[in-house]
């Protein structure tokens, strides 16, 4: 059973503004029947620019029709350029949060909303962003994931996963996925060059366990837990970086050579050439 | 309102008499069946009879019984077992439609260097014998092929399969865990090595399962350690759950004709009324190979979450093959590989029963199903779109 908060469970059994606008301003459909969850969002736009009345109708689990619940509650009353700046992450909060494997229900709201908009003031989006389709699956778009990726901070193809579905099918995506987690990094990497000293250099202590730290999420986790395993940081001392394996890796007999082959040698790579790594039992 | 539990596929209420009959073995009867004094005897005596209980269901000798923690400790032990025996062979044939127990740990396998063959299913959930038949080689050591579905209630030809199987020398194992305690099994007269029962499908606790192992099959302990079970599965026996598993297959020995008859008539009727009072509605799989108590039965444009929490929210317990519910995305992978268009996949629901329910229960489903669809078929684009 999904951990849904009060609210959301309320939003979900007492939908709000569930219906159709029999003459909406625009209208905003995403999602599809293969997909299990769609939202289409109605909505009326007065002179003032501010949403006079929305409605939806949307096919899909508990949090997609609670997300759906919530936007029209948020947008009802607002002006264009409020609602403009909604996020996922906002209709995630207004429900007091969500189940991670749940985040692409409130997505999915926000994609139905810009849409909308997009549609009341007759530009011609399509109903997808532009680019290359990444997830044959499900029809995602390398930009909608770079933009999930960037907007929410996500490290692993798992939290992508989460919050576009890309990558939930057949899987034979998930390289393509980690090469989309990279660039959107190595773009905030840059960003962030000019106060952080590179990895190659000297790093202070919080640096470099911060480094290492995102180098287990991104580089690290995510090729374990293909395998079913999981690795945990307990602790930094100078070189030394403390790990557990978790899962299928901690049963296996070759998790030895998983370690020091592996982890070390992205640790060097990445973080600092002296790195040793030491796994504890735990 | 009332409750209604309906997912006895994914786990039973212990019985009763099999909690009676346990609760000794937290008290007073709490020796090592492999002691030499008394309060061992004592005990042991009772592992034997639950044994007995047990080849009893399974028409088996008891020395062919091995108790396990689990139904997954079983089909992994059935798999890695023969495999350990046959180092010179590397094909394992299964199906699509498997249980995780089996088909992740075959995969597991085939990472490893195991040739695995996944074998297909038609619509109605059906293997093809033929494909069966050109899958098996000398180079195969095991095949793998549940007894009866766990989502569709769809039962293999066991007996045909088993034949077709041994005619070429290689070992058969069936995961039984949703037949045991549902359909009868004769396995003096079954062509099958190796077969899986667990204890909290038919009544048992959760945490014991059973392998059984035909006399003369070659196999390997998974669990490496003292002489428990014949060397087959080391560790202290689980006495209280062993004590419990035994009573309660002697229970479903003697629930057997109910499950062939009041059971099946009472899914029957819930399928029957459900069909004529719900447009856009389809039960999954073959309805004339199927377990008694499974109802597999899709709403189309209805997404299956949504359908069990307002089920819930009426006192309702069932299950779904829709992605929301399976804690990863995926959708069912039994209704998948039996081509189920994902419109049905999606608002999939099972109705899985149990010697529990009564006449009451099912009119109380019957009730509370329709407007539950209504209403979110109401809500749906793809309703108002399609209808």
């Amino acid at each position: 059973m999904w951990n849904y908060s009060e609210k959301l469970k309320d939003h979900f059994f007492n939908p709000r503004n569930v219906g159709i606008i029999e003459k909406p301003d625009g209208v905003g459909e995403v999602g599809s029947l293969a997909c299990g969850d769609a939202l289409k969002l109605m909505i009326k736009v007065n002179e003032g620019g501010r949403i006079s009345d929305v409605k939806f109708q949307t096919f899909g689990c508990g949090s997609a029709i609670a997300s759906a619940s919530a936007l029209t509650e948020m947008i009802k009353g607002k002006t264009l350029e409020e609602v403009e700046k909604i996020t996922n992450q906002d209709i995630a909060d207004y429900l007091d949060g969500m189940p991670q494997e749940k985040m692409h229900c409130s997505v999915m709201g926000r994609e139905a909303l810009e849409a909308a908009i997009a549609n009341y003031r007759k530009v011609d989006v399509g109903k997808k962003e532009e680019g290359e389709i990444v997830c044959q699956c499900f029809g995602i778009t390398d930009k909608e994931i770079l933009r999930a990726i960037k907007e929410n901070g996500l490290t692993t193809v798992e939290q992508v996963k989460n919050y576009t579905k890309a990558g939930g099918g057949c899987e034979t995506c998930h390289p393509k996925i980690e090469a989309l987690i990279a660039l959107a990094q190595g773009e905030q990497k840059q960003e962030a060059s000019i106060e952080v000293p590179s990895a190659k250099k000297k790093l202070t202590n919080i640096q470099k366990m911060k480094l290492v730290e995102e180098t287990l999420a991104r580089e690290i986790r995510p090729a374990l837990k293909a395998d079913g395993g999981d690795i945990d940081l307990i602790d930094m001392d100078g070189n030394r970086v403390f790990v557990a394996l978790r899962g299928m890796c901690s049963a296996c007999p070759s998790s030895g050579f998983t370690l020091e082959k592996y982890v070390e040698g992205k640790l060097r790579e990445l973080v600092s050439e002296d790195i040793v790594v030491v796994e504890v039992k735990s | 309102m009332r409750d209604v539990y309906v997912d006895n596929n994914a786990t039973t209420r212990v019985a009763p008499e099999v909690k009676e009959a346990m609760l000794p073995f937290f008290e007073d009867l709490y020796g090592n069946p492999s002691s030499m004094h008394h309060f061992g005897a004592q005990v042991e005596k009772h592992l034997i009879y639950a044994r007995e209980q047990v080849a009893s269901l399974l028409n088996a000798d008891s020395e062919e019984i091995v108790f396990t923690s689990c139904g997954t400790e079983s089909d992994n032990a059935a798999i890695y077992g023969t495999l350990a025996s046959y180092p010179e062979k590397r094909h394992i044939v299964t199906t699509k439609v498997e249980h995780n127990a089996v088909l992740h740990y075959c995969r597991h396998l085939q990472k490893n260097g195991y040739r695995v063959t996944e074998l297909s299913v038609d619509r109605l959930g059906r293997i093809n014998l033929d494909e069966l038949q050109s899958s098996l080689s000398d180079d195969t050591a095991i095949v793998s092929i549940m007894y009866a579905n766990n989502e569709t209630g769809v039962v293999f030809p066991i007996e045909h399969i088993g034949q077709m199987v041994k005619s070429r020398g290689i070992v058969f194992h069936t995961d039984a865990v949703q037949a045991g305690g549902k359909i009868p099994l004769n396995l003096s007269a079954l062509p099958v090595d190796c077969l899986s029962l667990s204890g909290h499908k038919l009544h048992a606790p959760k945490g014991v399962g059973v392998l059984y192992i035909r006399k003369g099959t070659r196999f390997s302990p998974l669990l490496i350690g003292g002489h428990q079970e014949h060397g087959r599965r080391a560790g202290t026996e689980n006495v209280p759950y062993i004590v419990g598993i035994g009573k309660a297959c002697e229970l479903a020995h003697s629930h057997i004709e109910e499950e062939r008859v009041r059971i099946r008539n009472l899914r029957d009727r819930l399928e029957i009324e459900l069909l004529k009072r719900i447009s856009k509605t389809r039960v999954n799989g073959d309805q004339e190979n199927r377990l008694p108590n499974t109802l597999n039965i899709s709403f189309e444009s209805v997404e299956g979450e949504s359908i069990l929490l307002l089920l819930s929210k009426e006192g309702i317990g069932a299950s779904s093959g829709s992605a929301c519910t399976s804690g990863s995305l995926e959708p069912s992978h039994v209704l998948r590989a039996m081509g189920v268009p994902f419109n049905a996949i999606h608002g999939s629901v099972r109705f899985s029963l149990s010697r529990y329910n009564t006449e009451e229960d099912i009119s109380y489903i019957i009730e509370k199903v329709p407007p539950v669809i209504t209403r979110l078929r109401e809500m749906s684009p793809f309703w108002s779109a399609t209808s």
